[in-house]
């Protein structure tokens, strides 16, 4: 977001608490201002707020509430062949999985899962994106033809096959892969999804430096022999915050997506650990849904519900953000 | 314009051969189980683990092992996936025959869902372009939402459960079994993989149309059109959306040929023996001359598709111009 021009304008009439003089204002106040009224992307950002609570209160809630473990099997409630009998009900509120587990207990440690894996990959990702995309942009040269070839070339694999063999290379040894460094399991998945999406935030941010690299202040702070680290880090982050949270946050529900997709395909994710992507797998073995449609059902609606709202709330900061689009109302 | 594309060609080969590297590291030299000690069944011989090793290439230094692999690449008769190295460790079988013979399967599902996505998302984006903000924007760019959020493999077994074993409409997963591709479509099989593929991505073209189309109609050349005395629809249609459209074109080009290289998660719901079943099935089994096969086969697609995207920029985009 530029500055100019924003800090000093006018309060809309009736806008703020004074209508008669003229207010100064942060962008940030400005931006808070237009996001508070759009009621849809705050109605969402209620909803992550809930879903974050579940997920960090999730054993609790299962000691204490349900009192069911995520693992634990409730053998009597499969019947003779081993199928669940038991749907939605008082003791299970989302009924039961094929092997007697609590689907509401195993849906809100899904979460968890959902939610880490999809909240540090994409801090890498967008980690990674500004350092490269920022050195790209600001540097051109040699250094913006490696980066951005790097960047074509990650976009143009096959992503779900690489990760799979990337997961099952990591996943022979205990040890992992790169040192220890990569643990298989959460870790490993999470390194994959951040491996494949950093490249979009690269690209936009790449972009984005190139259009102010040869702006006015940029070449004062050089004037004035401030170092590449000072000026990407002092004068052209900043310049970047608006893009980089909206990409960010619109990045998040297709790395949740990411997750679940690689733990429908049973890479990554341990069994035992409750994932999302796995229990909608689980479903779909022999075809299963069919008897207990509560297996499908909940951890597909949840996915759908967790990823609608990262999409609403990112929808809603692009439009606060942008100064281009007009605040009716 | 020639030295463009000599330029391109250049790159798009360069790609191939990192694709390729990239490829036979993760796949053949990380692998996940020893492809030997699956072909040879247990308690085998020493002679007879020396004699697979060196069937297949094993034994050699690394970039021999790597060039029998890459010289699959290159689109001469004798050499394209040549049966020597594309030869499947895990049921002895041609790659090449493999690819060519569930090739049909997978365009058959790509041509379907992407006509589908097309006139499903780009009419929508057009609509809710021209009547921004009516109740019909708004459904529309709600069912957007909604689309991109939903998981595919969700999805195809929604579809599934309502369509086939609830109304029963429709076939079920799986392709019956000897009975041709062009016929297992007009039985309807491929109506529900079409769908599940298709919903997701209207659902994104329909909101990069109507944003892109919104953002058009703004420019100061639509206004001198209408200052002209063009009527409306003719000033959306040839003047707006031509250029609305060049950014869905790319999009639509890369992810045709994404999903030529093998729909893994729809094929793996719905049971189609298309490249993207045979890549995962082989993936499981450490069976690599056939995961390198088909993966190479879907960055060749990807490739193809880049080239020709960006010349068809040059036809509807008459700023861009290749010097």
């Amino acid at each position: 977001m530029a500055d100019e021009g924003i800090a000093g304008s006018v309060a809309a009439p009736g806008g703020g608490d004074r209508p008669s003089t003229i207010v100064g204002r942060s962008p940030w106040q400005i931006f808070w201002m237009r996001f508070r009224r759009d009621r849809v992307a705050l109605g969402a950002g209620v909803f992550l707020v809930l879903l974050a609570a579940l997920a960090i209160t999730a054993p609790l809630i299962a000691r204490d509430l349900v009192h069911h473990d995520p693992n634990a099997l409730f053998r009597d409630t499969l019947n003779e062949i081993g199928l669940p009998k038991v749907g939605p009900s008082a003791e299970f509120w989302f009924g039961v999985d094929t092997s007697g587990r609590d689907v509401f207990v195993r849906t809100i440690y899904g979460a968890r899962t959902s939610l880490l894996v999809a909240l540090l990959s994409t801090g890498f990702a967008v980690v990674l994106g500004i350092l490269l995309g920022s050195l790209a942009g600001y540097l051109g040269g040699w250094v913006d033809t490696v980066i951005s070839r790097a960047i074509d070339l990650t976009l143009s694999l096959p992503v779900l096959l690489f990760s799979i063999g990337i997961a099952a290379a990591c996943s022979i040894k205990a040890e992992g892969c790169l040192g220890g460094l990569i643990q298989p399991g959460i870790s490993l998945v999470t390194a994959i999804i951040a491996l494949f999406t950093w490249p979009y935030i690269g690209r936009i941010v790449r972009g984005q430096v190139l259009t102010i690299r040869n702006k006015e202040f940029i070449e004062a702070a050089r004037a004035m022999g401030a170092s590449t680290g000072r000026i990407l880090l002092r004068d052209v982050l900043p310049n970047l915050a608006a893009p980089i949270i909206v990409y960010g946050t619109l990045i998040i529900p297709s790395n949740i997506l990411f997750e679940a997709a690689l733990s429908f395909l049973g890479v990554g994710i341990p069994p035992t650990t409750p994932s999302w992507g796995r229990m909608i797998s689980d479903a779909a073995r022999g075809q299963l849904y069919t008897v207990a449609w509560w297996m499908l059902f909940f951890p597909g609606m949840a996915l759908v519900l967790t990823t609608l709202a990262f999409n609403l709330v990112g929808d809603g900061l692009r439009d606060a953000l942008d100064p281009r689009t007009q605040v009716t109302g | 314009m020639i030295r463009y594309m000599i330029r391109r060609t250049l790159f798009l080969v360069v790609v191939l051969v990192v694709v390729s590297m990239f490829t036979f590291l993760v796949f053949v030299k990380l692998p996940a189980g020893d492809p030997i000690a699956r072909a040879v069944g247990r308690h085998p011989s020493p002679e007879l683990v020396a004699q697979v090793r060196e069937n297949f290439g094993l034994d050699r230094p690394l970039w021999v092992q790597y060039w029998r692999f890459a010289s699959g690449m290159i689109p001469w008769p004798g050499l394209f996936l040549n049966e020597k190295v594309y030869f499947s460790y895990r049921n002895q079988t041609s790659v090449k025959e493999q690819i060519l013979g569930r090739l049909p399967v997978t365009i058959a599902l790509t041509i379907g869902a992407a006509l589908l996505w097309l006139a499903i998302g780009i009419p929508i984006g057009v609509i809710s372009a021209i009547r921004r903000g009516s109740l019909l924007d708004r459904a529309a760019m709600i069912f957007a939402l909604v689309g991109v959020s939903a998981p595919i493999f969700w999805l195809g077994l929604v579809l599934l459960y309502v369509f086939h074993f609830w109304l029963g409409w429709l076939p079920t997963a799986g392709l019956p079994k000897g009975q041709s591709v062009l016929r297992s479509v007009f039985e309807g099989y491929f109506v529900l993989p079409w769908f599940s593929l298709a919903i997701t991505s209207a659902a994104f073209y329909s909101r990069m149309t109507r944003g892109n189309l919104i953002e058009t109609m703004g420019e100061d050349y639509i206004r001198t059109a209408r200052a002209k005395g063009i009527p409306e629809h003719r000033v959306i249609f040839r003047h707006g959306l031509r250029a609305a459209l060049t950014p869905v074109v790319t999009m639509f080009g890369m992810d045709v040929a994404f999903l030529l290289g093998g729909a893994v998660i729809t094929e793996s719901v719905f049971q189609l023996p298309g490249l993207g079943q045979y890549a995962i099935v082989s993936l499981y089994a450490a069976d690599f001359p056939a995961v390198m096969g088909v993966t190479l086969v879907g960055a060749f697609f990807i490739v193809v598709a880049n080239f020709v995207v960006d010349i068809l920029y040059a036809f509807l985009d008459p700023r861009v111009r290749y010097t």
